[in-house]
């Protein structure tokens, strides 16, 4: 490149044009992932559109790609996220608060740090190994039930979990586990200090100004990493299927498979977590594995649509939620 | 925690009248002689019980080096620090503070950015505690107790001594859960007893006039200076004897100024009021003591009108006329 | 209202008249009780995530290396070194059972090397076009897109690659059109689904990470006469190199541990080939496979997927690692 003024004028045209090159480049890129994802949505609806009907929701699986159904998926998937939710939730915040509020900085606050930011990225597989050993197989403790008599009903708990909601649910509360720490993390240190300082200064104890002052104030965030690690959750299918969790199954856990059930058998409630399950994604995946192409494109698309429907609701309550309350509050 | 010993009485019921107050208060403080022995009390040895059946043997206001600049005889010494030193880390903040601040008045503390004032005001409810790695000698005593030794409750002693902070902090919650968060974390439930409660403190906090329609407003919604005097009224809830103001009136504009230097006045009568403040006619118009810091030392202390007409430092002079600082 | 007149309806002015009887000495209380409590319960949760880390690390170590009488582990049957260079793996054949991961490892690096192909650039060219160029509005639509695709289900991206890519785009140009021999599972649809799902995650790390450039640097090169391609391509993405590398080994990492999309789109065949258009199996799809079908626990078969599984790990937990450690010096760089 010469430095004498003439050049310089006379490479600004071609650098402006290099520079609407690189404009143009980044903007295509950045287009054609929408166009992908229209692509992806496009073809999925095409493709379920005849299968979508109200029975595909309400009918359990079969044989026959007409009467398929998603019925023991979707109730499957609510228990498992229920159950996950219950367990990874109070568990992440409280290492959250921990790591945030009473943690000092010396090295094993910064090896718990790390090794949760290392955890976030094993691989989901990884958590489906863990799972299948400690939880499904319990290390290989010989296999016998426990029967809880309670009066009312009995409750069977089968030991080691085996393939059950309660082993599934373990297995993704642990894998969303760091995600919510870290999502929870981020919120409590967007609470301003001066907020915990004026409770202290009013003779809070550390635990009054953080379940009172500070926990409060950093629920939205908390609330909308949480929905987005379960939403995750929702959609695994790589750890379920390690786990081993039924492809095929025509009950929901617990044998609940409508409200009637549940008002003439409340006490099956108690049954659920010891119960079999499918889940949503692991339908789709056995319908693509299934030999007749009805099955593999069509019952499969109608599967992701309904799922991406959930997901979809989930993804929007954790925007409006973060909408709502970014509003309402300003320090 | 003693939070039931002195939280449980209803305010209502354990606050006689005005009228039959100033005579308790003449038995429990029996005007002590004028008995110049400075820094008599050592260390944390007497009890709250001991140090008030034995009044006139208390200290007088000595005000540190000067001690002859005692502004009022009369009055017993609230807080008590003798050859403190401050340390964040190793950069020490604060040496050798030496300053009896007496009871029920209003001490301004003055001097140039970063020279320790803040820090020395933290210290007195510790709210340094809170900074990591931060370090203090010397002894700093309220009512003749050590609050550094080793078995003293933090969260007693905050309530105890109310702190009000530069920047308004009110809590996102309605004006009554503000006023209401000391009390109730103290065990305080009963709305029978914090109604009347949350009144009194907006009443002395002279605000009650302006939110006492929507006290279940949010308390963000309030102007700047009402969110102060909120946060005054929500330190007086907690029944404490000091209060620490950390320039509490440096974001304010003019008209909210005058209002919190005026309810300082009021405050004063029933209050100890350590104020932090770059403001020096502030510090002339509300303060009756004023201390004059500098690189983390106490320069001089004294009357407010001796230390500003006629100050004994020559660094003092230089600030208080603008020379520099 | 008049400041000068505080109500004269106060009915009592004063704070001093409740004696205190109490002293600030410390007293046992259930209240500290509780809240010495609370701090271990607290400690406890945080801890739960140490515990996982070292449970994983245990179970895999179990099956694969750990060996005490009455349990013979997988290293203990094949050698490293057969593991580790054989170029055949077939656990399933009886009787003709070969161990060599270097089939599977293939397959991983096809799959992850289209999708690097594809994901790292367009992730970065995103990211630099969210941060440098794009508009308010443009912003608000591309965001959510994005959003949406990182967060669309891996089983979805293996249906696109099997049902979509293969048959309508992989077919019909390349052995339509230059005659290659195309399978019909095979790495190059998974990479590119794969690529697809990786390039929101790359741009949105690299945003962060092109937004924490300071601004003063960018107002420095206009300062000098730069054009805007000038301060984006030559000022901010190389003051963000280590930052940007950083979210490319994220990703990669990322595109090794997927299991779903290429498990339905590459097949299940471990091939050691190169060739992007055959069938291959990945380490991920290969403990997928097996796993589903009920392995005899402590047969060889079963304990290779803990070797797999303990590869995979390693390979992805050395990638976060160095990530987060450049990361980490990039934050300290720029604050």
């Amino acid at each position: 490149m010469s430095q004498t003024p003439e050049n310089f004028s006379a490479n600004l045209a071609w650098r402006h044009r290099q520079g609407w090159l690189f404009a143009a480049a980044c903007r295509l890129a950045t287009w054609a992932s929408v166009v992908f994802l229209a692509i992806i949505l496009l073809v999925i609806i095409a493709q379920a559109w005849p299968r979508l009907t109200l029975g595909f929701l309400t009918r359990f699986d079969s044989y026959k790609p007409e009467s398929a159904g998603m019925l023991a998926g979707i109730l499957g998937s609510f228990w498992l996220i229920g159950f996950t939710a219950a367990i990874c939730v109070p568990i992440g915040i409280g290492a959250a608060i921990y790591l945030e509020e009473y943690a000092r900085s010396n090295w094993v606050t910064r090896f718990i740090q790390l090794n949760i930011s290392n955890l976030a990225g094993v691989p989901s597989i990884v958590f489906g190994i863990l799972g299948f050993t400690a939880f499904v197989r319990m290390f290989g403790l010989p296999r016998n039930t426990i029967v809880l008599t309670l009066g009312f009903a009995d409750v069977r708990i089968p030991l080691p979990f085996g393939r059950s909601v309660i082993a599934g649910a373990l297995t993704l509360a642990l894998l969303c586990l760091p995600v919510v720490i870290i999502a929870s993390q981020e919120a409590l240190r967007s609470v301003p200090a001066s907020l915990r300082h004026a409770a202290l200064a009013l003779g809070a104890t550390k635990w009054q100004t953080i379940s009172r002052q500070v926990l409060p104030a950093a629920m939205p965030g908390i609330l909308t990493g949480v929905i987005l690690a379960l939403s995750r959750a929702l959609g695994e299918t790589a750890p379920l299927a390690v786990l081993g969790a039924a492809f095929f199954i025509t009950f929901a856990p617990g044998r609940i498979n409508s409200a009637t059930d549940l008002g003439q058998h409340p006490d099956r409630l108690l049954q659920v977590p010891f119960d079999q399950f499918t889940a949503m994604p692991l339908q789709i995946y056995n319908w693509v594995n299934e030999q007749s192409r009805d099955f593999q494109q069509q019952v499969s698309a109608a599967g992701i649509v309904v799922l991406l429907v959930i997901l979809v609701l989930m993804n929007g309550s954790a925007i409006l939620i973060r909408q709502h309350f970014q509003r309402k509050i300003r320090w | 925690m003693s939070t039931e010993q002195h939280h449980s009485p209803t305010p209502d019921s354990d606050r006689p009248p005005s009228v039959g107050q100033a005579s308790q208060n003449e038995q429990r403080f029996p005007q002590p002689e004028v008995t110049p022995m400075p820094n008599a009390v050592s260390g944390s040895t007497g009890s709250l019980e001991t140090r008030r059946s034995a009044g006139p043997s208390l200290p007088p206001p000595t005000l540190g080096a000067a001690a002859n600049a005692t502004p009022d005889a009369k009055r017993t010494t609230k807080i008590q620090t003798q050859d403190m030193g401050f340390f964040y880390g190793t950069h020490q903040a604060l040496q050798k503070i030496t300053l009896n601040i007496p009871e029920r008045s209003v001490t301004a503390l003055i001097g140039p950015s970063g020279c320790g004032k803040s820090t020395y005001l933290r210290s007195l409810n510790r709210m340094n505690d809170i900074i990591e790695g931060t370090r203090i000698t010397g002894t700093v005593l309220l009512d003749g107790e050590d609050i550094y030794a080793r078995d003293v409750d933090v969260v007693e002693l905050r309530k105890r001594v109310g702190m009000v902070f530069q920047k308004s902090t009110p809590f996102p919650k309605s004006i009554f859960d503000n006023i209401a968060f000391g009390p109730r974390i103290a065990g305080v439930s009963s709305m029978a007893t914090l109604t009347p409660l949350v009144e009194r403190c907006l009443k002395q906090a002279a605000l009650w006039n302006e939110v006492k329609d929507r006290l279940k407003d949010s308390a963000l919604a309030l102007s700047g200076g009402q969110q102060q005097r909120l946060c005054i009224a929500r330190a007086l809830a907690t029944n404490p004897d000091v209060l620490l103001m950390d320039e509490p009136a440096s974001a304010l504009d003019p008209g909210s100024t005058a209002r919190i230097e005026d309810l300082i006045d009021d405050l004063r009568k029933n209050y100890t009021i350590v104020i932090v403040t770059h403001n020096m006619q502030q510090a002339a118009r509300v303060s009756e003591l004023t201390a004059f810091f500098c690189m983390g030392r106490l320069v001089e202390v004294g009357r407010t009108k001796q230390l500003f007409t006629n100050p004994k430092e020559k660094e003092t002079e230089d600030y208080i006329t603008g020379r520099f600082g | 209202m008049n400041a000068g007149s505080p109500t004269p309806a106060v009915p009592t002015l004063t704070a001093v008249d409740a004696p205190r009887s109490s002293s600030l000495k410390r007293r046992f209380s259930w209240n500290g009780a509780y809240e010495k409590c609370i701090r271990i319960v607290l400690l406890c949760c945080a801890l739960v995530s140490v515990i996982t880390t070292a449970a994983i690390v245990f179970v895999l170590l179990y099956e694969s290396v750990l060996w005490f009488p009455g349990h013979t582990p997988f290293f203990g049957k094949v050698s490293l070194i057969e593991f580790l260079t054989a170029s055949q793996w077939t656990p399933q054949f009886a009787g003709n059972q070969h161990f060599g991961i270097m089939p599977l490892i293939c397959g991983t690096l096809l799959t992850t090397v289209t999708a690097g192909a594809i994901g790292l650039p367009m992730g970065l060219a995103s990211a630099i076009y969210l941060s440098e160029y794009a508009s308010p509005q443009a912003r608000s639509v591309l965001k959510p897109s994005l959003e949406l695709l990182a967060g669309i289900p891996t089983v979805v991206y293996g249906y696109i690659g099997l049902f979509f890519l293969t048959p309508m785009l992989i077919k019909p140009v390349l052995s339509g059109v230059f005659g290659l021999s195309v399978d019909g599972f095979n790495a190059l649809s998974g990479g590119i689904v794969v690529g697809m799902m990786i390039m929101p995650m790359v741009a949105s790390l690299s945003e962060d990470v092109l937004r924490a450039v300071p601004s003063s640097l960018r107002e420095a090169g206009y300062a000098l006469g730069a054009t805007k391609y000038d301060v984006s391509a030559k000022i901010i993405v190389p003051s963000a190199l280590s930052g940007i590398i950083a979210s490319f080994l994220l990703a990669l990492s990322r595109a090794i541990g997927e299991t779903m999309a290429v498990a339905i789109a590459c097949g299940a065949r471990p091939q050691l080939t190169l060739n992007p258009l055959r069938q291959i199996q990945t380490m991920t799809s290969f403990i997928v496979n097996i796993m589903q079908g009920d392995t005899p626990v402590g047969s060889i078969e079963y304990q290779s997927l803990y070797a797999v599984a303990l590869v995979l790990f390693l390979i992805t937990l050395t990638m976060n690692y160095v990530s987060q450690w450049i990361l980490r010096r990039y934050r300290e760089a720029y604050q």
